[in-house]
């Protein structure tokens, strides 16, 4: 039975972080089980959480009534997955489904920012691994934003 | 639930429609046309309520009344085509005669806002049915607070009214933000989602009563934003659309939960559905 | 109950022909229970000799069965696939014609209707079922111009249950097996003591007039008795029961059951049991128009939740999975009802359980949803 900080280790989210450090922020974290079909977040839901995905993958998606849910991401292991835990009221905009069984370090949003506070080098360590895939996440939604497959952009 | 005047008054014979002439006919946009009914005895309505048009033969749907409150003789509604009932109405000229059945439903609360400040949110075609209450704001200005309008769309062609969107921009003691998805060059406006432009406008979120309108996932998304933003749920307003065939609680097609949309709705207070609307397919 | 000339009244099954003759000679349609088809269903009836003498029901889920009793009762059974609202409530109605010539367009409404029914053998649970649409049809914000004319002319002819039905949960939802209220005349069927007679509750004053045209006699103290006693063992013998007083707040918090995907894996979707259901109203409304479109017509019509097209808005239905339909039908009848109309929209008759084609049935889904599966305790 591997410890937290073991699987932490060997996610691409951990690269080049020190031992210390892992081992604080791991203390903030447990190892989750999800089936297909199980909700990781629910929109307007409280969702003071961050995941790591080792594997399997999440849909988020919004349910449009008439036309059903839309999936507009796929989150994959190797991934991140939360954002909502950096923003007051720690709520969820979207819905995350489990696509197929899924593996996943689960970090307590309130235990992380408390950890980051007290120590502004392990918040800096945490942003530094955040904000990259953040950041193309968001060039890519503009990409998709565009249409640009659409007949009359071709 | 919103108060509204004398308009809901229940009508004799309410599944009988008036055959009505069409005195007005102009096109917003490729697929959104606004037309003004002239109804031989003007009643009055209240803004955000509805009307169920008939066109002759083919079938009959409801449309939100889109025009002046204080004018109901120009009974105006604006009609994006997708269907076979909204794709007949517009083909219609001056002259045509149009059947009309209403107004029906709870309207917006534009009495219990007074004093407040006042923030509208609209979506795509949900301006539509906020105009009225725009119509109604400017003419009642000193009753309220602060006044401010978030008016989003695809993309710079399918906004709507823009003549009386220029208007407004100019209009002082008056917010107005307007943003397009994507938009080319010429654009002189905001591009992005429309919950955004929130942090441009000033109010006071103690004091702030909101209406939106538009697509269910906008305006789930708006509430929240809303909230995040300081106003109570119990003060943020939303106009919803199910299924309606009768328009008057008796078909039951229109159902949310305990809710008849064309009774108890169409607008509701975001504190009283918002249960309903995270329940998928309710 | 209600004396006639200071005591109880009895009448003999000639006494029951009499006064059917009578409400017919008032100008009345009488319709009462009529042996069609394997099944009892209403119809009408002239005379006692229409009625299914000697004729009994097996009702179960996904089941029904008539079968020969051993005496000659004229009610013996409970009730069939139809209710009143097949006669109050039209399956098909036609609201209004319009003529085009030109720009100029007519609309005429349909006459309201003066037909004066006469029902014959209404149980307690019907009596409240057509309360409960009396709420929502006439009751309401509009009044149904149709259903109204047809209601205030009714004549109503109870007949308290002398046998509880293999589906039968009216004990459960407090409408019955006692008829109580709105009726003209109430009726409990004695044959038990050798003679076939009639115990007479007169609950109207037309009830009143009718009653004294019709040879009776005072009721013995034992006839009494007797008539009370067929009531308890009706009440004490039903086929399901189902706690209802915490339905509201038990349905609305667990929209998100996992029963809801379980009874959806066995529902059809067929929309039997809202056709059968004596409560439930949807309607739709069809729109036709001939090919010069010179002349429409607008038409309503039975509607059920359980249609793909019963939500459809934009392009698609917001209910399109079966689950989703079947949680509607079941939510609305048991909990959203009450908020909407202030009581329960089920009357416990059983007949969504008898002509579900898969049996299912609602008090069993009560009770999973409730969290236990007490269907090994219960006595049937």
């Amino acid at each position: 039975m591997k410890d937290i900080a073991d699987l932490l280790r060997h996610h691409p989210f951990a690269e080049g972080l020190d031992e210390d450090t892992l081992a604080l922020v791991a203390g903030c974290a447990k190892n989750v089980v999800l089936q297909p079909g199980d909700y990781l977040h629910r929109e307007g839901a409280a969702a003071d959480s961050f995941y790591l995905l080792r594997h399997g993958a999440v849909a988020l998606e919004t349910f449009v009534p008439g036309r059903g849910a839309f999936t507009f991401l796929t989150v994959k292991s190797g991934e991140i997955l939360g954002a909502d835990w950096l923003i007051p009221p720690y709520r969820s905009s979207f819905d995350a489904r489990a696509v197929e069984l899924t593996r996943a370090i689960v970090f307590d949003g309130k235990c992380l920012r408390g950890k980051c506070e007290a120590d502004p080098r392990v918040g800096y360590e945490m942003m530094k691994r955040f904000i990259p895939p953040l950041v193309k996440r968001l060039q890519s939604a503009r990409m998709q934003a565009l249409g640009m497959y659409d007949a009359a952009n071709a | 639930m919103p108060q509204t005047l004398e308009a809901c008054a229940p009508q004799h014979q309410p599944m009988i429609p008036r055959m009505t002439p069409v005195t007005r006919f102009i096109r917003e946009s490729e697929d959104v046309f606004t037309f003004n009914l002239a109804p031989e005895r003007a009643t009055s309505f209240a803004p955000g309520q509805f009307n169920m048009l008939y066109a002759f033969g083919v079938g009959e749907i409801p449309i939100s009344i889109s025009g002046d409150a204080q004018n109901p003789e120009l009974l105006t509604h604006t009609i994006r085509a997708v269907g076979p009932v909204s794709a007949a109405l517009g083909k219609l000229k001056i002259g045509d005669r149009v059947g009309l059945r209403g107004p029906f439903g709870a309207g917006w609360p534009v009495e219990e806002a007074k004093g407040f400040d006042v923030l509208l949110i609209a979506g795509g075609i949900g301006l539509a049915p906020l105009r009225p209450v725009i119509y109604w704001l400017l003419r009642h200005r000193a009753a309220y607070g602060r006044v401010g309008v978030l008016y989003g769309a695809r993309a710079p062609d399918d906004l709507i009214f823009r003549g009386e969107l220029e208007e407004w921009r100019r209009t002082p003691d008056f917010q107005l933000r307007v943003a397009v998805e994507r938009a080319g060059p010429e654009w002189p406006g905001d591009v992005g989602y429309v919950t955004p432009s929130l942090s441009k406008l000033r109010f006071d979120p103690a004091d702030t009563v909101a209406m939106i309108c538009g697509p269910e996932v906008m305006i789930r998304a708006s509430a929240l934003a809303l909230e995040d933003a300081g106003i109570a749920d119990s003060r943020i307003f939303i106009s919803m659309e199910r299924n309606m065939k009768c328009a008057i609680g008796h078909c039951g097609h229109c159902q949310f939960g305990p809710l008849f949309i064309c009774k108890d709705g169409p607008v509701h207070s975001y504190d009283r559905v918002r249960k309903l609307l995270a329940c998928r397919e309710l | 109950m209600t004396q006639i000339d200071g005591a109880m009244a009895i009448i003999t099954v000639d006494g029951l022909e009499t006064l059917l003759q009578a409400i017919q000679a008032r100008g009345y349609r009488a319709i009462g229970p009529s042996l069609q088809d394997q099944a009892i269903v209403y119809d009408d009836v002239e005379s006692t000799n229409d009625l299914p003498r000697g004729w009994t029901d097996e009702q179960d889920g996904g089941r029904y069965r008539l079968t020969r009793r051993g005496d000659d009762a004229l009610f013996g059974y409970s009730v069939g696939p139809h209710s009143w609202k097949k006669y109050l409530h039209a399956p098909k109605l036609r609201l209004w014609t319009a003529a085009r010539d030109g720009d100029d367009v007519s609309i005429a409404p349909e006459v309201e209707p003066d037909d004066r029914l006469a029902f014959i053998g209404v149980r307690a649970c019907e009596i409240r079922a057509i309360e409960i649409q009396d709420r929502t049809l006439v009751g309401d914000l509009y009044v149904d111009p149709h259903y109204q004319a047809l209601r205030e002319r009714a004549l109503i002819i109870a007949v308290n249950c002398g046998q509880a039905g293999g589906a039968c949960f009216c004990a459960s939802m407090q409408a019955g097996p006692r008829v109580k209220r709105g009726f003209d005349i109430a009726l409990t069927e004695l044959l038990d003591g050798g003679e076939h007679v009639f115990l007479v509750e007169v609950g109207s004053d037309e009830g009143r007039a009718l009653m004294a045209l019709i040879p009776h006699r005072a009721a013995s103290d034992e006839e009494i008795e007797a008539a009370e006693a067929v009531i308890e063992r009706t009440a004490s013998s039903m086929g399901r029961e189902m706690r209802s007083d915490d339905l509201n707040e038990l349905l609305m918090n667990n929209l998100e059951h996992p029963r809801w995907d379980e009874v959806a894996t066995r529902c059809l979707t067929c929309a039997n049991c809202t056709l059968v259901c004596p409560t439930c109203f949807c309607t739709s409304v069809e729109d036709l128009s001939d090919l010069a479109g010179a002349h429409a017509e607008r038409w309503r019509r039975w509607d059920s939740c359980f249609t793909m097209d019963f939500s459809y808005i934009h392009g698609g239905s917001v209910r399109a999975s079966a689950k989703s339909r079947y949680r509607q039908w079941m939510t609305h009848k048991l909990a959203t009802w009450i908020d909407q109309f202030g009581a329960s929209g089920c009357v416990g008759c059983g007949r969504c359980i008898t002509w579900c084609p898969v049996g299912i049935d609602i008090t069993e889904e009560v009770r999973a949803i409730r969290g236990h599966d007490a269907a090994a305790e219960e006595p049937r």
